[in-house]
């Protein structure tokens, strides 16, 4: 306790405070474009940072790390342009709600979530930190396969009112996600380097969402009265906290275990968290139309994942983001051994990060609570310049990455898929998940079979991946009784529903 | 513990960070050194090895006004291919150096890519880094002598990692040795991980029975003593780790991850001396020698017809090694 108070001193001298302020600031600025995210922010600052204390520097990464999980969301939000690939799903319900006149409650839930998250996690992190860090190594490739599993499964939950169309989507989500060659073989690359990679998950979610959409008012502007954005209220109503605060704890839960283990990373909370939400909800008519869980919820898990991978980088020196990795090269600059020791040898450093990432996210709420209502204003430019505006800003988010022009055609070529996929009432969601999970769902599968030489029989071998198993087993029985009991439910979709799916 | 006026400059700089994302514009031909624009070129990301060792050696030339300020750019892609291709791209540019190493070297024969090494010009080799056989601390193999006996016995049952994808040099060094050691390079059960943190993850775990790598991300972990350094692959003894190089332990193989600078294809003589002149140059300053110090690199500087040949060796090893696996 003493060592946190300490840490709280650290934190709280007028030059770190201004510390944190500005990496909150540089990482909102950079989490809302596009393309860059806080790594690059990071490395790009590594210079810089050495001309100022040790401890500085690392609340400034912290703000920034904290910031740009926050920035991501905003334009995710606003935009419907995820500037994060872990603020992907946010965009699903976020940007529904500003088209219905809520992006003020939107921004709201994801900034309030993302603190209550933050904080949580936080204070997770200086109980478990000691204690964790030595199971969290256990975890092999057959435990990630089997929570991966796990995340496919749950992709039935968001499948849309028609199975087809939502199977196509993930199936199509898959094959972008065969592109590259990551398993030593080229698939999909058409003999072009530039593809060898595989596509960036973030290119795909702008593109569909951002330059989709963008292509599908152009198409209907003419032939459809402008719908005016209704400017509704200012501030989250009594029944907005009330139907946020449950999805900000039940991310919270996914988001925290998740950022600890070394491969488990910041999408695939979210992503649990979306379908849970989508299940539990007592207004499942709002889902796909703007329900505020949809926000509340990823929002918190991604926020707590940040904090999570802390958990392995302070506790073992193992960077499990790029942004960790980043913070790693940092301190071993200022020439701290990091280590499975660096919280013994180090601890004013420590709790020093520690008491700043609380700081961090309290400048957050403060700064982005108040700017929520102004945030939303910007809806209400014309549709044309707006989304001249969106276009703009996708293309140089996804040109800034690699300043390759073939990044601006993949771009394209993704949002003429996103304005088909719009025109046949193909739902967006089970592709990302798909783009999402593939590869990564490969990678553990290979990596499992190659260290038992090809024996199937390790993909149970751990206690985790057991217990994953029968958890799913057991949903799999519970979704039959369910099914049993209700056999009427849920009835086709009337034409009524059908159109809706379409002009969606 | 430092001067106010350096943090306001650091502040100022890091709000200036925009500036430095879009880049900015070049001009030439002035006789005042400082005032001589270069572009080098990164083949990896932001904070890569690459990526670090370049801006290292610009940072020395820019603040030893040995040169303008540098033009970074970022070109990621098949592990340095794209790059390589974009420097056969600028042919006779007289103002472009690209960073490279023994990965890109290995990454363009597994991409099956035309523009190799050879095609360019060779400027300077800057710094090596040895590769060390790690194991975790309850291994069975208590020395590198173990590891070769059990290794010939049953090739494919010792799973070996390493933070590299075919043709990097976590890849490229255990496939040699496995042929030193007589062992079927085929044969090696070589498991990919996504650079040194995953690679840390699985070795703690004993999720793989050894693992080859730089050793500067394992530091914290081997003094520890969680993890176990069996033997190192360059031709002398690391500082501060205990462990024997390979020809000590009876294994005839050196192996080092290098970097280098490499010039566009078809520059002038008098332009492939100036560059040569200006590394020399940053290779002399007190910025580098801190560089070096700071981030672990040992030194192994070398230019013109030194640093060609070792080009071509390596380029013909490299070539040897991924044929012989049917990577190339």
């Amino acid at each position: 306790m003493d060592l946190l108070l300490d840490g709280f001193q650290t934190a709280l001298t007028p030059e770190n405070l201004l510390f944190a302020a500005l990496g909150v600031l540089l990482g909102t600025a950079v989490g809302v474009l596009p393309g860059i995210g806080p790594a690059m922010t990071l490395a790009l600052l590594l210079p810089v940072t050495y001309s100022v204390g040790a401890d500085s520097a690392i609340i400034m990464f912290a703000g920034i790390y904290y910031g740009g999980m926050y920035g991501g969301s905003t334009t995710s939000i606003l935009l419907n342009t995820p500037g994060e690939s872990s603020s992907v799903i946010t965009a699903i319900e976020g940007n529904k709600m500003a088209k219905a006149g809520r992006a003020a409650q939107a921004l709201a839930t994801a900034a309030i979530g993302s603190f209550v998250a933050g904080s949580i996690a936080t204070v997770l992190l200086w109980i478990v930190t000691p204690q964790v860090a030595d199971i969290v190594v256990t975890l092999g490739s057959p435990s990630y396969f089997a929570l991966m599993m796990l995340a496919l499964f749950a992709v039935t939950a968001v499948l849309g009112a028609s199975k087809l169309r939502g199977f196509i989507a993930l199936f199509l989500g898959l094959a972008i996600g065969l592109v590259g060659t990551s398993t030593g073989q080229a698939r999909l690359t058409f003999g072009e380097p530039l593809l060898a990679d595989g596509i960036d998950i973030v290119v795909v979610a702008v593109a569909l969402f951002a330059i989709g959409e963008a292509l599908w008012v152009a198409a209907h502007l003419r032939r459809k009265p402008l719908e005016i954005i209704p400017v509704g209220q200012p501030w989250m109503s009594k029944e907005d906290w009330g139907r946020s605060w449950k999805p900000w704890l039940r991310g919270t839960a996914f988001g925290f275990p998740f950022g600890a283990l070394p491969a488990g990373g910041a999408e695939l909370p979210t992503f649990l968290s979306y379908a849970t939400e989508k299940r539990l909800t007592k207004h499942p008519e709002e889902f796909g139309k703007g329900a505020i869980e949809g926000v509340a919820g990823p929002e918190a898990a991604n926020n707590a994942s940040a904090a999570g991978t802390l958990v392995p980088l302070l506790a073992l020196g193992l960077p499990t983001t790029a942004t960790a990795a980043i913070m790693l090269v940092a301190l071993q600059g200022y020439g701290f051994q990091t280590g499975p020791t660096l919280m013994d040898d180090h601890p004013d450093l420590v709790w020093g990060l520690l008491a700043s990432l609380f700081v961090a996210n309290a400048l957050l709420l403060v700064l982005n609570l108040p700017m929520a209502p102004l945030w939303a204003r910007l809806l209400r430019i014309p549709r044309p310049y707006l989304y001249a505006g969106i276009l703009f800003f996708a293309s140089l988010g996804a040109y800034s990455v690699n300043f390759q022009a073939f990044d601006l055609a993949l771009l394209l070529v993704l949002g003429i898929l996103g304005f088909f996929m719009r025109r046949f009432g193909i739902p967006v969601l089970p592709l990302i998940i798909g783009v999402i999970l593939g590869p990564k769902l490969e990678e553990q599968l290979t990596t499992a079979l190659k260290i038992s030489q090809g024996d199937v029989s390790t993909l149970w071998s751990e206690p985790v991946a057991v217990v994953v198993y029968a958890v799913m087993a057991l949903l799999l029985v519970a979704m039959a009784v369910a099914g049993l009991r209700r056999p009427a439910e849920p009835p086709a979709p009337s034409p009524q529903d059908e159109k809706e799916l379409i002009e969606r | 513990m430092h001067r106010p006026g350096r943090t306001l400059v650091a502040l100022l700089l890091a709000l200036a960070l925009a500036a430095v994302v879009s880049g900015c514009g070049v001009t030439r031909g002035s006789d005042d050194p400082s005032n001589r624009r270069l572009r080098m070129m990164i083949p990896n990301s932001v904070g890569g090895g690459y990526d670090l060792t370049g801006r290292a050696a610009a940072r020395a030339m820019e603040d030893n006004d040995l040169t303008g300020r540098f033009e970074i750019t970022n070109v990621q892609g098949a592990s340095g291919t794209v790059a390589m291709q974009r420097l056969v791209n600028e042919k006779g540019a007289d103002d472009l150096m690209m960073l490279m190493g023994l990965g890109v070297v290995g990454a363009v024969y597994t991409n099956r890519s035309g523009a190799t090494p050879l095609k360019m010009t060779p400027i300077a080799r800057l710094v090596e880094e040895q590769e060390g056989i790690l194991v975790p601390a309850d291994s069975p193999f208590e020395t590198i002598d173990d590891l070769v006996d059990a290794w010939r016995e049953d090739p494919g049952g010792l799973a070996v990692g390493g933070g590299s994808s075919n043709g990097g040099p976590d890849h490229l060094f255990p496939m040699q040795l496995a042929d030193a050691i007589g062992v079927d390079p085929t044969k090696v059960n070589y498991i990919s991980y996504d650079g040194g943190g995953p690679l840390t993850t699985a070795l703690l775990g004993a999720k793989i029975d050894v693992g080859m790598s730089g050793l500067g991300e394992f530091e914290g972990q081997i003094e520890d003593g969680k993890l176990r350094v069996l033997a190192v692959s360059g031709a002398e003894r690391l500082e501060g780790i205990d462990a024997p190089t390979l020809t000590e332990a009876g294994v005839d193989l050196v192996f080092t991850n290098w970097r280098g600078v490499l010039a566009p294809p078809g520059i002038s003589d008098a332009q492939r001396e100036y560059l040569t002149e200006l590394l020399t140059e940053m290779h002399d300053t007190a910025e580098w020698r801190e560089a070096l110090e700071a981030n672990g690199w040992t030194d192994n500087f070398a230019t013109g017809q030194e640093f060609e040949d070792f080009l071509a060796e390596q380029d013909d090893r490299v070539a040897d090694t991924l044929k012989e696996l049917g990577l190339a």
